[in-house]
């Protein structure tokens, strides 16, 4: 008998299809990456203590105080400025580099990896925002501040490695940052007159 | 003498597409593998704020989404234009977060429990009275890894 012949399938659709199906997901899905601006919130504190302990002896001149009205207006040590000067202040008092005495104490020790390094290790950036404030104004004033870390971080890797910080292995990174600590802090809300 | 042959009506070789198939598969493979479907269907509406000095969220299945903004269109009529949280698919309270992050991190492997990383995406011109309120909770549900979700700005 002879062997009939499977007749072959007619694949010429397949591409049709899964055409049709690659477009198909190409519509409905997204390729945005999320980003955003990484923070990292305080213990919680505990139930029994007062708001009132929490704020330690901090010297005066350890501590940079930035403050957002509900008007999106800045206050900064006091006086008032545009949120683009903000980085470059930021970074005068994280560094002192003048070794001014309104400016945080710099206290020299030895950092793994780094050797005798000069630092403002008690320095503190405070940030007081209004219930009012817009979440724009609130977040450019925490870019710039994490900006003036990231460019202080930057800058140090260059004068002392010549590479960028990004470049640099995960060590000597840490030991950077221990340099440059991010240390913004946040006040506790208070409700000024609100009917809470 | 050689001859040139006028060609006898040649015809042009039919193309062989047994191959496109595949290719077209294995962009499709890509295209899945590399997207992600949209997580929620929004009830808010948010225009994310911009900024500069963005990172990027690495592992998707570490983060968890709140969301606040005003309510769209159509459930404007019921809950007003006020700005409203939304958490997963309805609409929260503050209140309600704490459980939320509890029920979350519930859900999540051992290991992987303190690496939760909860992204804020809230509307560009939202008090910030809601903002501390929420950071309050999260505070208290010890999620303290947070990100605010922002745009790159690209002129100032």
């Amino acid at each position: 008998m002879a062997k009939k012949k499977v007749p072959e399938i007619n694949a010429s659709s397949m591409a049709d299809i899964s055409f049709l199906l690659l477009i198909f997901f190409l519509v409905t899905t997204s390729m945005a990456v999320d980003k955003g601006l990484s923070r990292r919130l305080p213990q919680p504190l505990p139930p029994d203590m007062k708001l009132e302990d929490t704020e330690t002896k901090i010297k005066d001149r350890d501590i940079f105080v930035v403050k957002i009205n509900s008007m999106n207006q800045l206050l900064v040590e006091g006086k008032e400025m545009n949120v683009r000067e903000l980085r470059e202040a930021a970074k005068e008092f994280i560094e002192n580099p003048a070794n001014d005495e309104n400016l945080p104490v710099k206290t020299q020790e030895e950092i793994e990896g780094l050797g005798l390094v000069e630092y403002t290790k008690d320095h503190v950036i405070s940030v007081q925002n209004d219930v009012d404030t817009q979440y724009q104004a609130y977040l450019e004033v925490q870019n710039e501040l994490v900006a003036a870390y990231n460019e202080l971080r930057n800058d140090y890797a260059m004068t002392r490695f010549g590479k960028s910080y990004q470049e640099l292995d995960e060590d000597t990174q840490k030991a950077i940052q221990k340099m440059y600590p991010q240390k913004i802090s946040e006040a506790e809300p208070k409700n000024y007159g609100g009917n809470k | 003498m050689a001859k040139i042959r006028k060609s006898e009506k040649k015809e042009m070789p039919a193309l062989n597409t047994a191959s496109l198939p595949d290719i077209i598969f294995m962009l499709l493979f890509f295209f899945m593998t590399v997207t992600s479907m949209k997580e929620v269907t929004y009830k808010v509406r948010f225009t994310p704020p911009e900024a500069t000095e963005l990172q990027k969220l690495e592992k998707k299945s570490l983060v968890r989404y709140i969301y606040i903004g005003t309510p769209t269109e159509e459930f404007r009529k019921v809950y007003g234009s006020e700005t409203r949280i939304q958490l997963d698919d309805a609409f929260a309270d503050v209140s309600q977060i704490e459980d939320f992050i509890v029920r979350e991190r519930e859900s999540m492997d051992e290991d992987e429990k303190n690496l939760m990383t909860v992204s804020i995406k809230a509307d560009k011109d939202t008090r910030m009275g809601i903002i501390a309120d929420l950071k309050q909770a999260l505070r208290r549900a010890y999620a303290l890894k947070i990100s605010y979700a922002a745009v790159q700005r690209t002129s100032y």
